[in-house]
């Protein structure tokens, strides 16, 4: 997994609620046995028309945002499917980072596993980073993991939370599956125990 | 004396393997359920590695998803390229990892929240994942289920854990008994309706009170199934006698001194008397009536009785939701929900694919003709698909003009050729309602199976208690 510590880039905004996995990366595209090569299709029918040419008015159709690596959404995003295939479409696209007010469970865990951080914040920041964000691509915002903070484009700063296992790992890159193996005698002994105190499971 | 507990308290605290300072749990695994289309990466990446399926007795594959449902599925010309390659993928893995496997040519094949509990996999207070968000589903027998994503897929192959954090318990009560005509469907899209889609996020439901006591497994399983549909991860109902006497005698729960053993500890599993509730929801169960959604929400969820309501009816940025959702349903704010007509009934999916939904729907379908353009009744297994032509049910779907199915998620997430065309209208028993969700620009209509089935025979959503009372 690609570290993730500081980034600034263009943000793009898209204030609708309840941008749900089927939007970010509809289910044609799930028939893939790859993470990569998805990007093309991310938020494919918002972004497309059924014949395939863009949809001008789509925010990452136009100029300013075509390069944009963060996102501020709208309450809710990432609801809806399990996918990691929406991720996978974010980060294939070019997006590390994205902000809202809340992110669905799933999907918040998913883009920790890839190297992209969802960053919650209340409304009345999420409401300046938006405004922020429609200025268009000389706002360029800065997320910086470490301190974490968000500064926009004018020098505003906001604080945000984050889990201090996951900043951790996203921090430095770190594959999960090789920091539990190395708990594999906890892991042993579990079994051991639970065969006699639940010897049907 | 230990503190009160919740159920989730309970299931949570006999699943932890390691606890780091911060509160960050390793939760061990009981049961992975595996499917064609969020496996394949998490398989290559452990060929990639060198690891191996640490407990491959406790996984469980089946391919759903992507699989046709047509009666000429043997025929590999029935899938596209790129469909062919998936199963064929999961096949192989499941082959070379040696898991439990129902290929498709298996008659207890069928969508894996269906197989899981139908087979005995799925017990009370056990832990299951699968990369699938209506995992919730089998929280029904008060076991921790709830759906993951790809990388989590292959953490819990690789190490039969999760690395999890906690989340906040929320009790949903409904009080009283349902109301003739009204189900486990109307209650759970009611929820939703009560707390919006992102009502239930860092939560996990226990749904309790008398009307959930009175469901059935799978009226329980659907309640349990649309918990992600509220945002919370996972939904719980404690095990009871209901529970036990489904399990009793399926092909993977325990026999003998072990069964005796297994129901001795379920009977302890239920929230204690002064647990600690971070949020509680009631409805009178008397309250709840048959329900549709009319939006691209499962939140957007109205009494059969009202009309499609206007985006000023709304605040903050459910407003332009709603005008979106609008747009895209095409309908206009004070039109009955009843004169909304429908071209397409789909009666399945892991929310109502499972025999007592059949039964409801044919209950309602006996006898008569459907008046829309397309009806497909789609059996959650194999197994069910049996037991319905065995009970007569499949006749009456056939003679009212259904299609009758093989077993697979089908129109649900319409990821095989079980489509809907732009601007068609599909009354669906299934889960989400989302924009293109079956099929792109496909308008769909979230609802019970006997209303699906009400909705079939008049060609627009109706009220299935008048439909009741004329057949009373």
């Amino acid at each position: 997994m690609t570290p993730f510590t500081s980034l600034t880039g263009i943000a793009a905004p898209m204030p609708l609620v309840n941008i749900d996995t089927d939007m970010i990366i509809p289910k044609q595209f799930l028939k893939t046995i790859q993470r990569s090569g998805l990007g093309k299709n991310l938020f494919d029918e918002m972004r497309y028309t059924q014949d395939g040419a863009e949809i001008p008015g789509f925010v990452l159709n136009q100029p300013a945002y075509r390069h944009a690596e963060i996102l501020i959404a709208g309450d809710n995003f990432g609801c809806g499917s399990s996918r990691e295939h929406a991720p996978w479409a974010l980060l294939d696209f070019g997006i590390r980072c994205v902000i809202s007010t809340s992110f669905a469970d799933i999907f918040y865990n998913n883009c920790f596993k890839n190297g992209i951080l969802p960053i919650v914040l209340p409304q009345e920041v999420v409401d300046v980073l938006m405004a922020d964000a429609q200025k268009g691509a000389n706002a360029r915002v800065t997320v910086d993991l470490a301190a974490q903070t968000v500064t926009t484009s004018d020098g505003q700063s906001f604080a945000f939370d984050v889990d201090s296992h996951r900043k951790h790992c996203l921090l430095n890159g770190l594959d999960d599956i090789g920091l539990t193996l190395e708990k594999s005698a906890a892991i042993d002994s579990y079994e051991t125990k639970a065969a006699m105190t639940r010897p049907w499971v | 004396m230990t503190a009160a507990r919740t159920l989730y308290d309970k299931t949570w605290d006999d699943h932890v393997v390691h606890q780091a300072e911060d509160g960050t749990c390793l939760l061990y695994i009981d049961r992975h359920l595996v499917h064609e289309v969020t496996s394949p990466q998490a398989f290559e990446g452990l060929r990639m590695t060198g690891r191996r399926v640490r407990a491959p007795e406790k996984t469980i594959a089946v391919p759903d998803h992507n699989v046709p449902t047509t009666l000429d599925r043997a025929n590999a010309a029935t899938m596209t390229e790129d469909s062919r390659v998936q199963v064929e993928a999961l096949d192989k893995n499941a082959r070379d990892f040696g898991i439990n496997y129902y290929p498709v040519s298996d008659v207890r094949q069928g969508i894996v929240h269906i197989v899981g509990p139908e087979q005995g996999w799925t017990l009370p207070g056990m832990t299951v994942v699968c990369g699938d968000s209506h995992t919730a589903t089998h929280g029904a027998f008060g076991a921790l289920a709830h759906g993951i994503g790809t990388s989590e897929v292959e953490h819990v192959l690789a190490t039969q854990t999760l690395i999890q954090r906690k989340g906040k318990n929320m009790k949903v009560e409904i009080t009283g008994s349902l109301m003739p005509g009204v189900t486990a469907k109307d209650i759970t899209l009611s929820v939703i309706g009560a707390t919006g889609t992102a009502g239930g996020t860092g939560y996990v439901i226990e749904y309790c009170g008398q009307a959930i006591r009175e469901l059935s497994m799978e009226g329980r399983m659907t309640v349990c199934n649309m918990a992600i549909e509220g945002g919370a991860r996972a939904g719980l109902i404690a095990p009871d006698e209901t529970t036990f006497a489904y399990c009793m005698g399926r092909p993977h729960a325990p026999k003998g001194a072990k069964w005796e053993a297994a129901v001795a500890y379920w009977k302890t599993l239920f929230s204690d008397e002064g647990a600690h509730w971070d949020k509680v929801v009631t409805l009178r169960g008397e309250d709840i009536a048959p329900v549709v959604t009319w939006g691209t929400s499962p939140e957007d969820v109205l009494p059969i009785t009202g009309t499609v309501p206007s985006p000023s009816d709304f605040t903050g940025g459910k407003v332009e939701a709603a005008q979106r959702s609008l747009d895209y349903m095409g309908l206009t704010p004070g039109m009955k929900l009843t004169d909304i007509a429908i071209d397409t009934v789909f009666i399945g999916s892991c929310t109502n694919g499972r025999i007592e939904d059949l039964r409801a729907a044919a209950a309602i379908l006996k006898g008569k003709k459907i008046a829309v353009k397309r009806a497909m009744v789609v059996p959650g297994s194999g197994l069910v698909r049996a037991q319905a032509e065995e009970e007569g049910l499949a006749q009456i779907f056939i003679d009212a003009g259904f299609e009758w199915r093989l077993a697979g998620c089908s129109m649900c997430l319409a990821m095989n050729p079980d489509q809907l065309a732009p601007g068609e209208r599909c009354a669906a028993t299934s889960n989400r309602n989302f924009e293109g969700r079956q099929g792109r620009g496909g308008r769909t209509h979230l609802l019970s199976p006997a209303m699906a089935a009400a909705a079939a025979i008049t060609g627009h959503l109706t009220d299935v208690r008048e439909m009741m009372a004329e057949t009373a």
